[in-house]
């Protein structure tokens, strides 16, 4: 070997240089993807100091979505519903979409069934997180892991 | 321009918990997109959306740009008397569409 840098070297290390400029380009390009810390802020806005606890939510998305642009999304909670004991509200939130909050939805004993379906748009792969909300102040979560593969699209 | 489309049932039985769908045509435009020249597109959503069952409010929702385009929204209630069940969708620019339903209770 004559050269001091071999051929497969050179081209190795150059390979990985120009990823790692592609990949800051990216990040800088979309400044606007929320994060994990957005998003508990944003629970803690609504929870205030009250202990959430895992359970009696069921979150229903499919766990890998074609187009984040339009994810079905359906969210019930356990709960007989009646003027004593019903669900009050269902916040639902994002790990990584630009803004965490998603929708708040408030119910009463009139609704009956605490079960509420939409579509939402999904950023990126992430959480989603959906936060029930009792009449007697107990707040209950579920989250569920979704995978999309075209992101709804943030431009143009 | 804007339409609405409501599923309610026409009868039901007294107590009978019955599914209500609705959907809103509205582009819900998300506020953090850009036209190719690089100009932000300003944000246009449907941010409230208010069921009421003979004028008594029975379902809220407060919306984000999170939501898809022509929101859908499913929810359900007790079907006490016969009456009417009306739908307001309010947004940005003075968006504001109201749309009701009959329903016969038995």
């Amino acid at each position: 070997m004559t050269h001091p840098i071999s051929r497969r070297t050179f081209l190795l290390t150059a390979g990985g240089v120009g990823t790692a400029v592609g990949l800051a380009a990216t990040a800088t390009a979309q400044p606007t993807r929320g994060n994990v810390a957005a998003m508990e802020a944003a629970i803690k806005k609504i929870v205030g100091a009250a202990q959430i606890t895992a359970g009696k939510v069921k979150l229903d998305l499919p766990p890998l979505s074609e187009n984040g642009n339009t994810v079905p999304l359906s969210v019930s909670v356990e709960s007989p519903m009646t003027a004593e004991d019903h669900v009050k509200a269902i916040h639902l939130f994002t790990e990584r979409n630009p803004q965490p909050d998603v929708a708040s939805f408030f119910l009463g004993p009139r609704s009956g069934r605490a079960s509420v379906s939409t579509r939402i748009r999904l950023a990126d792969t992430q959480n989603v997180v959906a936060i029930a909300e009792l009449s007697n102040g107990s707040f209950w979560s579920a989250r569920v892991p979704v995978v999309v593969t075209l992101a709804a699209c943030l431009e143009e | 321009m804007a339409n609405a489309l409501i599923n309610v049932p026409e009868r039901a039985r007294r107590g009978e918990i019955v599914d209500i769908k609705t959907l809103v045509s509205h582009p819900m435009e998300t506020g953090y997109r850009r036209t190719q020249i690089g100009g932000a597109i300003p944000r246009d959503i449907v941010r409230k959306f208010v069921a009421t069952y003979n004028g008594v409010e029975i379902f809220r929702a407060d919306l984000h740009p999170a939501i898809a385009a022509n929101p859908f929204i499913a929810f359900t209630t007790v079907a006490t008397e016969s009456g009417t069940i009306a739908f307001t969708w309010t947004g940005d620019n003075g968006f504001s569409v109201t749309e009701s339903a009959k329903i016969a209770v038995e």
